[in-house]
This record gives structure tokens, C-alpha cells and sequence, in this order.
């Protein structure tokens, strides 16, 4: 068999680009996507549809990038997807998809995330919108929450006729994509909005600034505004912190707040009001593609900064591409480092971080090795801003609200696996909200399952 | 939608105004508060609700300049829109959990301090509503930064009014105020419930505990999104991080850690002051008020 290597995807070179909030990746243009796809050998039975938690047809597209008709391969995406262009960027191709890839096992996998991003862009950048026909079943669905979840929830149930509405807390659509991931990574004006608006295309409302459990509550959504079935969509909730002293000095923050400020408030740009504020030093606590982000997005800030992470290299849960971007943009990485205290000036603002070094022991419930402290290894790195992203714990404002909605023994909503059914007759659940924090694609994944359920639902309710 | 039906000067710095949110308004409930902002370049401002009309779908606020973002808003004239308005946010008032009987039982006093005094309005008049008459002491530096005191008035039971300069009612703090009408004419009371500045909240609750007085504090915290995904707003209470949006903004203000919440507050108090005082950069920020009311 010949080899041909994987084509390259071109990049802004690190020095630039930690200047500015540029996408890093700038992606295949057409040729270089047609010579990716002609590595593909189009499996019978294509492991890495397996892989893909909203089941793309993958050999399917690629064989149309590989002829260039690259209209057909919108369309076949389409059927599985309404956001290529954010997924192409976002999911954790190297364990789902290209994962499992049949290529990866002698040389490596097929880029099926940069092709699915190539034909995302391509379908945006020629103004093509996969053709989908609406018929009206008058029936009403609400979702909660305009992130991952809630969109692909929206699309699916639009498209086979139903008459969604959107309820989003904050004043723009979005979600994770919105307030949570940067520009860099995935751009907001052209990629997210873009994708958002074909879903409103397809006849979906969004509501903003409706915050569900306070502004309405779910009974009120079945009540009230008669709505004959709910999906909650909500993402992930509160931020966590160690638990150490010193987390609430001035200066520490988590990196939902630090984020939020910086993609959804802007306010790294001189002509938006909301402030930020930043030391010349920071940490960022935590290994996850939240923490790269935040890292990163300090980086440009001008900062120097360190990624403090208690296991290896190794184990960081971020996505490889991310670790990678950060260690060329000078991301200072101290693996096996834990902080047991945040100390303070006498001004109440951030000094320094005391941590012990860690060394990695048996595997622990998790399978990873746990780490432990090394004794005597105490140290202090000099800090003036600390970011926690260790993850979120539920956010209260639903389950509190709504009576008969169970919630799991982490106290996110309880679901059926299989379809999103919760305890309540005709509320589904999907994404951060039910699983804590994971990725984009899984909380698709999980919107689309209970898109499914719900038309199920009610159609065996319209037959009783 | 956010229109902008009233505006009214309560002082020279404070205004407030009647604000179109029918949803907000058909939720709201004492306590509360929500998140404004001006434009699409405005910064989400958290503001205590002071009144709702659910009939007419409309939200009171009350506004005190303080800064650039309160600044825009004060250039918005009746018939001119908010961007956005999302709420009500928080908990609502504690008093809302307990039974009218509970209510009638106990003997309860507020404490306001300045633009506090409208979050304590919206409180007062539903428990005239619900026919109790609570007392009401309001604190100021002098007359002139009074606020709300004829319309808490026709709400409250005796009201009590404290300026630091003795121009109106009692001469001295609210805190002073309190501690004369406990120990030297004799009230009881049973709960206290306290809005206004950190400072006169920490001091309030620490003569409080010497009266062994339950008391409620409302914390006006800094926050980004108000829902809970930022942690911004979190206060320690009873040694316990909570966070004061989703789980506030009323705490127990004996277990509340005031210095630290004081202390948080600070954080972007730098650019308040910049964005108020006569710099270089206030001008450069009064530019950008007038380009954005241009627009």
C-alpha cells in the first residue's frame, strides 16, 4: 500500500499570533482537502462513523471531497450535523473519529476534522445552505440553553417539523461557543454565528436573556406557553475551586469568569466597558482544554504563563492540537506540581502560589496513575493572577426549581441513557448538564439522541 | 422591548426609572435582582430590583453614578431602550419562605444605607401587602441623599431617619440609630434585614450579634454573567464559599465574612474611580459616552 503522508494544515507561526486573537489554524483550502480525502479508503464498515457521536457519514463526504463536489459532502454532513465548521474545530477528533481510523494503525489517520472544517467554511464562504424541507407539525418544543446541546437538539426537531424556541440566559446566543471557547480557536463573528444563524433558518427562535428557573420556571413552559415538550440544555454551572486558602484573594478567579470576560464581554478591547484584570504572571490551574484556553488567551494578553497540572504530560485531558499550540506559544507547562495555598499581599491581591511537586503512583479509579506528593518538595511560584479550571459543579437554578426532576448521585439531572428521558413526563436533558463538563460533540451527540426521543414522545402521545 | 418608560432624579447622583420587562416583572419577587446593559459595548450591570408592576410589566430600578457604565445609563431618556435586561436573578427574600402567621409574629426592622434604601422598598411594601408593618430605619450622609422616604412611608411602620450630619432625623450612623432605639427606647425586634454599603452592613451586624439579633444581609457583590458560571460574586459565609447569585444575594449576616467581601469588591474599584474623576482618561471616556449616545 503507498503512503501517502498527512497533508499538513497551514499555521499563523507562534510569534505572531500570541499578539493578536487570530485562528491559529487556518485550515485546507480546496486542494489541499482533495488530496487529504484521497487517503481515505473507504472503509465497508467505516470504524470511525463509530467513533462519532453524532454519526456523520464520514467515508460518504470524504468521497465527494475526493471527486470536488463539495456541495454534496455539505449535504451529506448536513443530515448529521448542523455545525461542521464549529465541530471540524472543536471535537477531540484524535478519540473519536480519527481515533479510529483504520490509517492510524500503520501511519497516521485520515484529518477528518479538517476536511469536516474545510467543508464547513467552504459552504459558508459560497453561501450554500444544505437545502432542508419544513413541514409543520404544530407542535411546540422548548429548549433551555443555545450552547451544543441545545442547537443540535433544535436543528433535529426543526427539521422534522416541529416548532422549537430557545430560551438562553445570557444577551447572545451560543453557549460554550459564545462565552467559553476563544476566537483563536474558533471564530465568533464569521464560524459560531454563521452556524447559528442556519439554524434560525430552519425556523428556530432564540430568546435571550430568559433565564429558565428564574424567569420562567418548566412548569410555566408546559403551562403557561404551552409547550409540549422541554430539553434542558443548560451546560455545565458553577466553577470549582481547590479548597485551599487563599482562593478567594483578590486576583483568583476561574476560568469561566476569566473567559466570559475575555470571548463573550470582550474586554480585552478598548471600546467595551466590562474590565479585566490581569498579572504580568499567571497561573492556570488545571490540564483541560478549558485551562489551554485560558492560558493561551493570557498569553495574548501579554502575560507569562504557567499551566499548573498535578499529573504528567501524559495525562493532560486537553486535546493534543491545544497542548501542542500552547507549548509553541511558550505556555510554560509545571506537570506534576500541585498548590496547597494561594498567598496574599497585605493588599489582599495575589503574591505567589505554594505548591509540592507530585509523582505518579498505582492507577486509581480512573485508570490514570494517581499522583502523589512528593515530601519535602514544597515551593512558591510568584504570581499575580490565578485561574482555576478544575471543572464545574451543577448549577442549581433548574433542578431547584423544577419538582419531580431527579438528579444522579453528582447531583446533575438523571437521564435514560439512550434517549435523554428524565423523571419528568416530557423533559429531556442532554450535555454539561447531565454529565458535568465534557465536550462540544458529546453534548451534540446528546441533543440529537433526545431530539429523536422527544419526536418519539410525542408522537406516541399524539396516537393516545 | 427594555424601554424605558419613567425617569426620575431621587437626588443628584441617584435616578430612578420604570423599566419595560414583562417577563421579569410577571417573575419578580422581593429580594431579587437583574442584570442590565446599555449598549452593545455595555458591561452587564446587576441592580437591585426596587419595584414591579406584573400588571403593566414593568420593573423599577434605582440607579447611583458611580461609574462609566452608570454613567451611560444615565444619559438614556424616557422612551430610550436597554439593550438587555435578564432576571430576576437570586433568591428570593427569605420572608417569602415563611407562612403570614410566621410573618405576623415577628417584630422586623430594616436597615438601609443609601441606594440600598430601594432593594428594602420593594421588601417593605409586600409585607404591607401581606398586612404587616415592619420598621424602617434609613441611613444617609445628609438630607439630600435621602431616598424613597415618603414612599417608604406609606409602606413601612415607623420610620427612622439617620444622616451622618444630624440635617434629617437622627444625628449619627444607622448603626447608632439602631442601637438607640434597642437599648435606650426599648424596641424589640425579632429579624433585622439590612441593605447598603459593605462597610454599614459589617458594622450593623457586628452590634447585632452583641443584641443577639438575627440578621439578613443583601451582598451587592461583582459579577459577570449572574447565573452562576462566573464564581465572581462569591462571598464566605459560615466559612463556606457560596456563590451570592444563584445562592444569595441574603446571607446570614453573622456568619457573612464582610472584610473579604469588602475586600472583593475592591477588585475593579481602580477603574470606577478613573472612569468618575477628572483624568486624562476621564475625558477620554466621556468621549466615548458621546459617540455611543450618537450612535
Amino acid at each position: 500500500m503507498k503512503k501517502t503522508p498527512r497533508t499538513p494544515v497551514r499555521e499563523l507561526a507562534p510569534s505572531y499570533r500570541i499578539t493578536n486573537f487570530e485562528e491559529v489554524s487556518l485550515g485546507y483550502n480546496g486542494e489541499e482537502a482533495m488530496l487529504e480525502a484521497s487517503r481515505c479508503l473507504e472503509c465497508k464498515k467505516p470504524m470511525c462513523v463509530d467513533g462519532c457521536p453524532v454519526s456523520i457519514s464520514i467515508p460518504n463526504f470524504i468521497h465527494h471531497i475526493k471527486a470536488g463536489d463539495f456541495k454534496s459532502a455539505a449535504e451529506v454532513i448536513a443530515q448529521a450535523s448542523a455545525l461542521p465548521a464549529v465541530c471540524g474545530r472543536v471535537c477531540p477528533q484524535e478519540t473519536q473519529c480519527e481515533g479510529r481510523c483504520i490509517l492510524g494503525v500503520k501511519q497516521e489517520p485520515v484529518s477528518i476534522g479538517k476536511l469536516e472544517r474545510f467543508i464547513g467554511d467552504w459552504s459558508r464562504e459560497n453561501d450554500i445552505t444544505p437545502e432542508t424541507t419544513i413541514t409543520p407539525n404544530g407542535l411546540k418544543v422548548a429548549v433551555i440553553g443555545s450552547g451544543p446541546a441545545g442547537l443540535a437538539c433544535a436543528g433535529d426537531l426543526a427539521r422534522m417539523g416541529y416548532e422549537v424556541t430557545i430560551f438562553e440566559a445570557l444577551h447572545k446566543p451560543g453557549g460554550v461557543l459564545e462565552y467559553g471557547i476563544p476566537s483563536f480557536r474558533l471564530p465568533k463573528e464569521t464560524v459560531v454565528r454563521h452556524e447559528i444563524g442556519n439554524i434560525v433558518k430552519m425556523g428556530v427562535k432564540i430568546e435571550n436573556n430568559v433565564v429558565i428557573g428564574r424567569t420562567l420556571t418548566i412548569d410555566q413552559l408546559f403551562n403557561e406557553e404551552a409547550f409540549n415538550a422541554v430539553f434542558i440544555g443548560s451546560g455545565a454551572g458553577l466553577p470549582k475551586f481547590m479548597g485551599i486558602p487563599g482562593e478567594n484573594l483578590n486576583g483568583v478567579q476561574s476560568s469561566n469568569e476569566f473567559l466570559t470576560r475575555t470571548n463573550l464581554m470582550e474586554a480585552h478591547h478598548d471600546d467595551t466597558d466590562t474590565p479585566l484584570k490581569l498579572g504580568k504572571v499567571v497561573a492556570v490551574i488545571g490540564g483541560g482544554n478549558v485551562a489551554m484556553d485560558a492560558a493561551r488567551t493570557a498569553r495574548r494578553l501579554g502575560a507569562e504563563v504557567h499551566i499548573v497540572y498535578r499529573r504528567s504530560k501524559a495525562e493532560l485531558p486537553a486535546r493534543a492540537e491545544e497542548v501542542h499550540h500552547a507549548v509553541e506559544e511558550g505556555i510554560i507547562f509545571d506537570i506534576l506540581t500541585n498548590p496547597i495555598e494561594i498567598i496574599g499581599h497585605e493588599s489582599g491581591w495575589v503574591k505567589s502560589l505554594k505548591c509540592v511537586k507530585m509523582e505518579l503512583g498505582e492507577p486509581d479509579a480512573s485508570g490514570r496513575r494517581a499522583p502523589q506528593v512528593i515530601a519535602g518538595s514544597e515551593f512558591t511560584l510568584d504570581v499575580e493572577t490565578v485561574i482555576m479550571a478544575l471543572g464545574t459543579s451543577p448549577n442549581p437554578l433548574i433542578t431547584s426549581t423544577t419538582k419531580g426532576l431527579e438528579l444522579n448521585r453528582r447531583r446533575c439531572i438523571l437521564i435514560e441513557e439512550e434517549t435523554g428521558r428524565t423523571s419528568r413526563d416530557g423533559v429531556y436533558a442532554g450535555g454539561d448538564a447531565v454529565t458535568g463538563a465534557a465536550t462540544v460533540i458529546l453534548a451534540m451527540g446528546a441533543g440529537r439522541k433526545a431530539a429523536k426521543a422527544i419526536d418519539q414522545f410525542l408522537k406516541n402521545q399524539a396516537i393516545e | 422591548m427594555f424601554k424605558i418608560l419613567k425617569k426620575e432624579y431621587l437626588t443628584s447622583g441617584i435616578f430612578l426609572m420604570d423599566v419595560e420587562a414583562p417577563k421579569v416583572a410577571k417573575a419578580a419577587e422581593p429580594g431579587q435582582f437583574l442584570i442590565v446593559r446599555v449598549d452593545e459595548k455595555g458591561e452587564r450591570i446587576p441592580l437591585t430590583i426596587c419595584d414591579y408592576d406584573k400588571v403593566a410589566g414593568t420593573v423599577t430600578i434605582v440607579v447611583q453614578v458611580v461609574g462609566l457604565s452608570t454613567q451611560l445609563m444615565d444619559q438614556l431618556k424616557v422612551g430610550d431602550y436597554f439593550k438587555s435586561v435578564a432576571g430576576p436573578l437570586g433568591m428570593p427574600s427569605e420572608l417569602k419562605e415563611m407562612s403570614v402567621e410566621e410573618l405576623h409574629s415577628k417584630k422586623i426592622v430594616f436597615i438601609a444605607g443609601g441606594v440600598g434604601t430601594a432593594p428594602v422598598y420593594a421588601q417593605v411594601k409586600w409585607l404591607h401587602e401581606q398586612g404587616i408593618k415592619a420598621d424602617v430605619i434609613i441611613g444617609a450622609k445628609n438630607a439630600s441623599q435621602l431616598i424613597l422616604v415618603e414612599a417608604m412611608r406609606k409602606v413601612s411602620g415607623n420610620i427612622y431617619i439617620a444622616t451622618d450630619d444630624g440635617s434629617a432625623g437622627f444625628k449619627g450612623l444607622v448603626t447608632n440609630c439602631l442601637e438607640d432605639l434597642v437599648t435606650n427606647q426599648h424596641k424589640q425586634y425579632d429579624l433585622a434585614i439590612t441593605i447598603g454599603p459593605m462597610i454599614m452592613m459589617k458594622f450593623l451586624s457586628e452590634l447585632t450579634r452583641k443584641l443577639n439579633l438575627k440578621t439578613i444581609a443583601s451582598l451587592n457583590t461583582l459579577m459577570v454573567d449572574g447565573t452562576g458560571m462566573c464564581g465572581a460574586c462569591r462571598v464566605t459565609v459560615g466559612g463556606v464559599t457560596r456563590f451570592a447569585c444563584v445562592e444569595g444575594p441574603e446571607f446570614d449576616a453573622h456568619q457573612v465574612n464582610f472584610d473579604e467581601a469588602m475586600r472583593r469588591q475592591t477588585m475593579y474599584r481602580t477603574e470606577e474611580r478613573s472612569q468618575n474623576a477628572l483624568t486624562p482618561d476621564h475625558i477620554c471616556r466621556l468621549d466615548k459616552i458621546v459617540e455611543r449616545r450618537n450612535k
